[in-house]
């Protein structure tokens, strides 16, 4: 017998159809794990309902960019614990980074890591190392890799420098059909720096990094991508912060290539004034920018350029951030205050629709990477988020899913309650009371 | 109208728990409060103007002060040195302040201490917290490791030099010296941001890497003085005229000298000129303060330097020794200043009488 789940009431939102559901309230219904119906007033004998009156009904978001930590660094994440996480913040896919320890540059770790025995909520798409060891030098079996269950290959944490080994990794990658998302880092020119260079830098006593050691490599890159001319070859930069770096990649799409790009939300939030005294929940890699950089970002979501928004997600134990700022592990976490943030920023204050916000935290992360998710389509996995956009809560880091508490939005009040998050069909986040089991009655 | 401290970039977390203690935005409550809180120095900007004049007229006081008088204040009271770096005036001169004052001192240095395996700087504050001291006087390589200490210990930290980031007390006794050799009349008197008005401080020398420059950056304009940075590229760049109004930039040395009424210098470190590839003669011909130079650009400017010196390098020997020099007066300054930050740190300044 078939297991069903009608969702009932709810204000739908696609992103990836925009225009096809009215605001009026509308029925979802589930049938094994995949969405069977949509309409008003929506029947089904023997459903569990479930009342989202007042909420709105949109997809599972998916974040491309997290470092759920395992194999080796779990103490500050587990997969299962990010993937909890990831649900609380009404995730339903992420794409796990390969920094781990060891580093994912095999097929067993890429399969270890999906292993029903990781025991996550949530769909966890393994990222692959470039090159072995991230180490920069020989590149991994990307077709072993592929096959494997890897979707992208990446060296995060570390940039592909050399010229001749990212034209080899484009040329590679784009053989099997991989994306490859690049950490934009010249890191002869960033040596010992632990925040963005500048007048507030040399204030602090700090060494910074230029806008150019990113803004450089991803010129380099889209110059490679250029000569390499094979529309298979996608470049992908990751956590893009740079006004100099965004306005490559939007000369680079003018002409054709594919180059896509990511934001994370505390690149359209914050600037490195939030290091204030030495926060070092205010350190990460890229470094928050100046004023303009950020401001730069906000309007790459607002007129396209920027494709996505993922989270960066990187959980740091308290002893670790708990340091003299430059030694302090750059990162924080991510996914419980991505849709909150951007919410407030896009939604609230710069007045972007819901559908586009939700596009950008859904659909288009999943287009980005060739991903399943980011529709309401009939047949599509019933991976959904319930939420209020409009309703506040203070985000509490001591409640956070996550194993880690590295976060500098401890207290911030943030739009966008998530009441219920399903993935295939399953609860896997949500204080909503079911109301009950429908049997065979008409409405 | 009463000047405040310059607080650090908070504008975009006004919702976090402000656990630092901090200088009152006002003057008018600092003095009411002035003598009873216990009070940390992290950088020059924690200090509102009343605050700056009150140390100034403690030290005065606690210098004349009869001795035993003096070891009284602190008997039984127990401070702490924590030395990542070695350091011969501004360890010494705290340690002598605190015995002074009649305190239990201990030194903690990075090389004869659990320091070395590994221990961190929160657990080394945490341990010396636990032996009752009550105050740490840390001086640290990583700019911001201050910060860090008073926010785990909970304790008021005197910043003896972090990184490059601040290095308070000496600007400070800077000042000190530069009040009684340039404005010995105004002596005693509160300072208010017209105190050093038509008075020109020019920093040579290393000042990228110099919390000295930075601390002085900081604190002389506050009181109307104006701040030349002179120095090649590498060692100065463009960035550093950003850190506060009257600060500007001058690639001339000689040019600079001639608006200067306080030539401060900075060591050198040749292996730092041989790793940013500056030829050390050029150096030596372009930015050296020798007897020449002084006497036909600054023949009335007061000389100033941090120390330690490299006698031959950034400054000679006549020039240092010299009748324009200050260098061991700026030492002598630091054990009176030191003196009243510590008494400060631990609530214990005395009474300053309404302006």
């Amino acid at each position: 017998m078939s297991h069903r789940t009608l969702i009932r009431n709810g204000r739908l939102i696609d992103p990836a159809n925009p225009t096809a559901h009215s605001d009026a309230p509308r029925d979802l219904l589930i049938e094994d794990g995949r969405i069977a119906a949509v309409g008003p007033h929506l029947s089904a004998a023997d459903a569990e309902i479930i009342d989202a009156a007042n909420l709105v009904v949109t997809p599972g978001l998916v974040d491309i960019h997290v470092h759920l930590r395992e194999p080796g660094q779990a103490y500050k994440e587990t997969i299962a614990s990010g993937a909890a996480a990831a649900a609380a913040g009404g995730f339903t896919s992420v794409a796990a980074m390969p920094n781990t320890v060891p580093v994912n540059d095999t097929p067993e770790i890429t399969r270890w890591i999906q292993a029903p025995e990781r025991r996550a909520q949530v769909r966890v798409y393994p990222i692959a190392a470039a090159t072995l060891g991230s180490m920069g030098e020989s590149l991994a079996d990307y077709e072993a890799l592929c096959d494997a269950g890897a979707i992208a290959v990446s060296d995060d944490g570390k940039p592909i420098l050399g010229d001749e080994t990212m034209r080899a990794v484009l040329r590679a990658a784009a053989a099997v059909g991989l994306p490859v998302i690049q950490h934009a880092e010249d890191t002869r020119m960033t040596g010992g720096c632990s925040m963005n260079a500048g007048a507030l830098a040399f204030r602090l006593g700090l060494r910074g990094m230029p806008v150019e050691a990113e803004a450089g490599i991803v010129a380099r890159d889209i110059a490679l991508l250029r000569e390499l001319d094979d529309d298979r070859a996608h470049l992908h930069v990751a956590h893009l912060s740079t006004r100099k770096a965004l306005d490559h990649v939007r000369v680079a799409r003018k002409s054709g290539l594919h180059v896509t790009c990511e934001v994370t939300p505390h690149h359209f939030v914050l600037t490195e004034e939030a290091i204030g005294e030495f926060d070092t929940h205010a350190k990460m890699n890229p470094p928050l920018r100046a004023r303009e950089d950020r401001d730069a970002m906000i309007e790459g979501l607002l007129d396209g350029t920027i494709d996505c928004i993922a989270t960066d997600h990187a959980p740091h134990a308290a002893h670790e951030k708990e340091q003299e700022f430059e030694r302090a592990p750059n990162g924080i976490t991510g996914l419980e205050t991505s849709l909150g943030l951007s919410l407030s920023v896009l939604y609230r204050e710069h007045r972007m629709p819901l559908h586009k916000v939700f596009a950008l935290l859904s659909t288009r992360p999943a287009a980005v990477l060739g991903l399943g998710g980011g529709t309401l389509a009939i047949g599509a996995s019933a991976d959904l988020l319930l939420l209020s956009p409009d309703t506040e809560r203070p985000f509490r880091a001591r409640e956070s899913r996550s194993l880690s508490r590295n976060t500098p939005f401890d207290g911030w009040s943030l739009p966008g309650a998530v009441h219920l998050t399903l993935h295939a069909g399953r609860i896997v986040y949500g204080k909503l009371p079911l109301t009950g089991v429908q049997h065979g009655q008409q409405r | 109208m009463e000047d405040v401290p310059t607080r650090s970039l908070r504008q975009e977390r006004p919702h976090l728990p402000q656990t630092r203690q901090r200088a009152s935005q006002d003057g008018r409550s600092t003095l009411q409060n002035a003598s009873t809180r216990p009070r940390s120095l992290l950088a020059t900007s924690d200090l509102s103007l009343s605050d700056i004049s009150s140390i100034l007229h403690a030290a005065s006081l606690l210098e004349k002060e009869n001795p035993h008088q003096r070891a009284k204040r602190l008997a039984t009271r127990r401070l702490a040195l924590l030395f990542y770096e070695s350091s011969t005036r501004t360890r010494t001169s705290f340690e002598l302040a605190a015995k002074g004052l009649g305190a239990d001192t201990t030194l903690v240095s990075a090389l004869s201490s659990s320091i070395e395996k590994g221990e961190s700087l929160k657990d080394t504050g945490l341990t010396l917290r636990a032996l009752g001291a009550e105050c740490i006087i840390l001086r640290h390589p990583s700019s911001g490791a201050p910060y860090l200490l008073e926010r785990v210990t909970g304790l008021p930290v005197l910043n003896a030099g972090d990184g490059m980031h601040a290095h308070p007390s000496q600007a400070l006794l800077d000042l000190r010296t530069i009040l009684h050799r340039l404005k010995p009349e105004d002596a005693g008197a509160p300072v208010d941001a017209g105190t050093l008005a038509g008075i020109t401080v020019l920093i040579t020398g290393d000042i990228l890497h110099s919390r000295v420059a930075r601390s002085n950056a900081r604190l002389l304009p506050r009181l109307g003085a104006r701040v030349i940075f002179c120095g090649p590229e590498a060692l100065l760049p463009e960035s550093a005229a950003g850190m506060n109004t009257g600060i500007s930039i001058e690639r001339d040395f000689t040019r600079a000298m001639r608006h200067a009424q306080v030539v401060m210098m900075l060591r050198i470190q040749k292996e730092r000129l041989a790793g940013l590839e500056l030829d050390l003669d050029r150096y030596i011909a372009n930015y050296q303060l020798n007897a020449m130079r002084l006497r036909e650009h600054a023949p009335r400017a007061l000389v100033m330097h941090p120390g330690p010196m490299i006698r031959g390098l950034e400054i000679t020997s006549d020039v240092a020794d010299g009748p324009q020099s200050a260098i061991e007066e700026q030492v002598r300054h630091g054990l009176a200043i030191r003196t009243a930050l510590i008494l400060r740190a631990l609530g214990e300044l005395p009474e300053v009488a309404a302006a």
